[in-house]
């Protein structure tokens, strides 16, 4: 409606209105474009700070949470990363500040390796009770055909 | 019957599991090791709240066993804990810094003036900067360094004054000795 009516008094003012607008939807990109932070920039902040653990909060991470002290070591975590370090150093950064329980993911060393190798010997421990008892059942299978009283199996 | 060697297997393992889950229960999950402990101090340079246009470097008090105790007027427990920081101030060779962490000026002033000032003089981090480079997550927290600039004992929550007596002050004065 309105650019017919602009139309109407004329052909150049029509072509200086629209080309205002067209300056006015330029600024308008430009200025949130300098408004929005970097989207990469918040896409690696955000991966980053899945994997921290909020240090007042305990079982949220980072990301997940907005208390003060999160919401700070964010901050620090966007200008480190702004400033050019890789996720690998400000991770450490931080490990030196605050110690492996910053980490949701612990590190592989001589103090958590049972945490590490715990998950695999617990089913081969089952596997290895599994099959003593399936062993056994067997070898009582036989006692019980052999003439033999006084078994387990037998009552 | 014969003797089956893995019968006695659950019985262990849930006695194993009692004693892991009782240590458990008695080791205090707010009480985070620091891994600043037996490495430098962190830097910083903060201004000092009694005299403006003065700055605090920690390089400062070499030579010098000092405690940072961090506060801040909105926190509660830092007022608890004055009556054991001023014990702390007046019982060791020791100077005793605060750092006032993320807190105004004026509002760390007035605290002072209306709660008494335990410290040799307060320095302001204002933005938290060097509360993240002390690894500070929960204030009142305290540190020990010794003449050498080196971080050796860290308390998180409020002191006590039994805290005080019996490893500060104990550890204070070890150090002031070698």
């Amino acid at each position: 409606m309105a650019e017919r009516g602009v139309q109407a008094v004329g052909p150049g003012t029509g072509a200086w209105a629209r080309r205002a607008g067209a300056l006015l939807l330029a600024l308008a990109a430009g200025a949130a474009a300098a408004a929005l932070p970097d989207p990469v920039l918040e896409a690696r902040v955000a991966r980053l700070s899945e994997e921290l653990r909020c240090l007042v909060c305990r079982n949220q991470s980072l990301a997940d949470s907005d208390a003060e002290l999160a919401r700070d070591l964010k901050r620090e975590l966007r200008e480190q990363l702004a400033a050019g370090r890789s996720e690998g150093e400000v991770r450490d950064y931080l490990v030196q500040r605050y110690g492996d329980f910053v980490l949701y993911r612990p590190p592989l060393k001589a103090s958590t390796a049972l945490l590490w190798i715990a998950p695999l010997l617990l089913p081969l421990a089952g596997l290895a009770v599994l099959w003593s008892r399936w062993r056994r059942a067997r070898g009582e299978d036989d006692e019980d055909a052999a003439p033999v009283q006084g078994g387990e199996g037998a009552a | 019957m014969r003797i089956r060697p893995l019968l006695g297997l659950p019985l262990v393992a849930f006695a194993v599991l009692v004693l892991l889950l009782g240590r458990g229960l008695q080791l205090d999950a707010h009480e985070l090791p620091s891994p600043l402990i037996g490495k430098p101090a962190p830097a910083f340079n903060l201004q000092r709240l009694d005299a403006p246009g003065t700055r605090f470097v920690p390089a400062q008090m070499r030579g010098k066993v000092w405690v940072l105790n961090v506060w801040a007027s909105w926190c509660a427990p830092c007022r608890a804990e004055l009556p054991a920081v001023q014990a702390l101030a007046e019982g060791a060779r020791v100077s005793v810094v605060g750092l006032n962490y993320k807190d105004s000026a004026e509002g760390a002033r007035e605290w002072l003036k209306a709660n008494g000032n335990p410290y040799a003089f307060t320095a302001l981090d204002t933005q938290g900067k060097a509360g993240i480079d002390w690894g500070v997550y929960g204030v009142p927290e305290t540190f020990v360094i010794d003449q050498r600039g080196v971080v050796r004992h860290k308390h998180t929550g409020p002191l006590t004054p039994e805290t005080v007596r019996k490893e500060l002050l104990p550890l204070i004065e070890r150090l002031n000795r070698g």
